[in-house]
């Protein structure tokens, strides 16, 4: 595979003008697919949740999603969208595996919503208005796992696997308009502006959001053109970036390809780039040519979509709190200041310490987790934090450890690095490491007397009211249980012991 | 006479993964230039007060309460196909046919 050349991001930004464009699909999370009553689930066994719509089989009907409408017309309110007054389906056409019909269920020149925009936040709290084209209904595809060959990869594989579970789930696919002035924050733009959708459908209850498993796809449009012309240069079209780091670098790289591109003076060929993770780098997936003709007609099985202005009252009537109102609200009901709740938002990390705090957490102690340990430890990982393998139940049981006297600070991090190396829950990790502070009383109780009688002396002055001597006492303690003891417990067993109040 | 031309067929049976001889090249081109002009006697019939249509019955909103309803077993679903692994249809490794 040859590597690509690359101008740095600074040189590409001097001489260069970037234009963004994103096309985000959103799976819906309905009980059922798009056209057919048969289970949206993920991750169940292969071929199971499939009927005889999903699998394209000669005569069968679709009977469209009542749930998916209203998804979808939620998403278009979400996104400040015209909602169409009546829109329809269409037939797109191609021959590939994972499409068992032929061809792709999706709407075409009617989308259920379009003309709308979306304010995006950037990480210095500068907001840009992001214009959205429309947002079509479609379906889903099967998922195809490419066998033999070296690295799994679409390519130098022997043949594909196919499971059609995943064909006809519903999809809202988001396009923005061409993407302007964001300049050198273009990457930064990115990120934010898919951390937005995600957002959104997250909040409306619409998708399960999850990026890793393909709840929410980036599809990220590039191109540049010399400081000062208006005429777009010739794009490429990054395909399935799929986290937000991801599309951020994806961003990147290709600015910085096109750059190199253009300062050799060839033209930037428009095609469509995979993305990879692990080098950071795109490669050239097919030129788009006239295999695009997808000989789009409207679906003959399907009658359009009328959304009543009662309709979408209705649904509009049910749209909970926009994001950015929430953010506002979570601030203030967690008592952070600007700046750490700004860290909390740049750190993608406000819906987990939102559910810490559900799950039982303080706002001060949820923070301090996420903030203080998980997010470094993301960092080094290189992976969003949400995406580490932390869950709140387990923060919330390792600071309730930490609470009881368990562990102490020093021990909880070690027994999050266990979660996170697999060894287990924390109770169990705690057993395996041998790290539970000495608590247990009955053993403490043994050593203070055993440190009392050898320092009888020290004990006397305690009980003249000589409390600060006690020091001597715990050391003794702390030195016979090899620092497992809980300090401060250690101190209210001795003070109670020779019946001093501190 | 419809513009439908020889090279037009060529494409169209190209892109539906249609092989075609020469001679049912031109056949098809001759054939179907007149059938779309049949069915474009159809826009001369009705003036510009009637809107073009994708289904032949007046229908809008048709739709399906989201329930679960039947489903395959993989072994049912896998059935008919040619080749299979795993519960999964085996096809040949594709790429830049889509």
């Amino acid at each position: 595979m040859s590597t690509d050349d690359v101008l740095s991001f600074e040189e590409a930004m001097e001489k260069y003008d970037p234009v963004l464009g994103f096309e985000v699909h959103v799976e819906l999370n309905t009980k059922t697919k798009m056209f057919s009553s048969a289970p949206n689930v993920f991750g169940d066994e292969p071929n199971t949740n499939v009927n005889e719509v999903d699998l394209g089989m000669p005569g069968v009907l679709p009977v469209v999603n009542k749930t998916a409408i209203e998804s979808s017309i939620k998403i278009g309110l979400a996104l400040n969208c015209k909602i169409a007054e009546s829109c329809r389906f269409a037939r797109k056409q191609y021959f590939y595996p994972d499409t068992p019909k032929n061809f792709q269920t999706s709407q075409y020149d009617e989308p259920i919503a379009y003309d709308g925009y979306l304010d995006v936040e950037l990480e210095d709290g500068t907001v840009f208005r992001v214009e959205i084209e429309r947002a079509h209904m479609e379906e889903d595809a099967g998922k195809l796992t490419h066998m033999g060959g070296a690295t799994g990869r679409i390519q130098g594989a022997d043949f594909s696997l196919v499971d059609y579970n995943r064909a006809g789930v519903p999809l809202v696919e988001i396009v923005t308009k061409p993407i302007e002035g964001a300049g050198s924050r273009a990457p930064e733009l990115a990120k934010a502006y898919v951390a937005a959708v995600r957002e959104i459908v997250k909040n409306l209850g619409v998708s399960d959001a999850k990026m890793e498993r393909g709840n929410v796809r980036c599809d990220a449009n590039v191109s540049l053109r010399p400081h000062g012309r208006e005429r777009f240069g010739i794009r490429s079209e990054t395909k399935n970036v799929n986290s937000l780091r991801a599309v951020e670098h994806a961003v990147r790289y290709e600015i910085q390809r096109h750059a190199a591109v253009l300062d050799s003076g060839e033209p930037v060929i428009q095609e469509t780039r995979h993305w990879h993770e692990d080098t950071r780098t795109t490669t050239s997936g097919r030129a788009k040519s006239d295999a695009d003709d997808y000989r789009y007609f409207p679906e003959p099985d399907l009658v359009p979509v009328v959304a009543s202005r009662e309709w979408v009252e209705e649904l509009r009537a049910t749209l909970p709190e926009p994001p950015a109102e929430r953010r506002k609200r979570l601030k203030a009901d967690w008592g952070y200041s600007d700046l750490e709740f700004r860290d909390v938002v740049n750190a993608g990390v406000l819906d987990e310490i939102e559910e810490t705090i559900a799950a039982g957490a303080t706002a001060s102690v949820a923070r301090k987790w996420w903030m203080g340990e998980i997010v470094g430890r993301a960092k080094v990982a290189d992976v969003d934090p949400g995406q580490l393998g932390v869950d709140a139940a387990t923060v919330v049981e390792l600071s309730r450890m930490v609470e009881a006297g368990k562990i102490n600070n020093k021990m909880a991090s070690q027994v999050l690095d266990g979660v996170l190396a697999g060894e287990g829950t924390p109770e169990e990790i705690v057993q395996k490491r041998g790290l539970a502070v000495v608590s247990d009383d009955g053993p403490l109780l043994e050593a203070i007397d055993a440190a009392l009688a050898a320092q009888p002396d020290v004990a006397d002055k305690i009980r003249g009211g000589k409390v600060q001597a006690i020091g001597a006492i715990v050391g003794g303690v702390m030195k016979a249980t090899r620092g497992q003891a809980d300090a401060g417990r250690v101190r209210e067993l001795i003070l109670e012991k020779l019946g001093v109040t501190a | 006479m419809a513009a439908i031309n020889r090279d037009d067929v060529a494409h169209l049976a190209r892109l539906a993964h249609i092989e075609m001889s020469a001679e049912e090249l031109d056949r098809m081109a001759g054939e179907l230039a007149v059938i779309v002009d049949s069915v474009k006697s159809v826009s001369e019939a009705a003036g510009d007060d009637v809107p073009a249509t994708s289904h032949p019955i007046p229908l809008t909103n048709v739709f399906r309460d989201d329930v679960v309803g039947h489903t395959f077993t993989a072994e049912q679903a896998l059935s008919g196909a040619p080749d299979s692994d795993e519960n999964r249809f085996k096809v040949p490794a594709i790429l830049d046919e889509a």
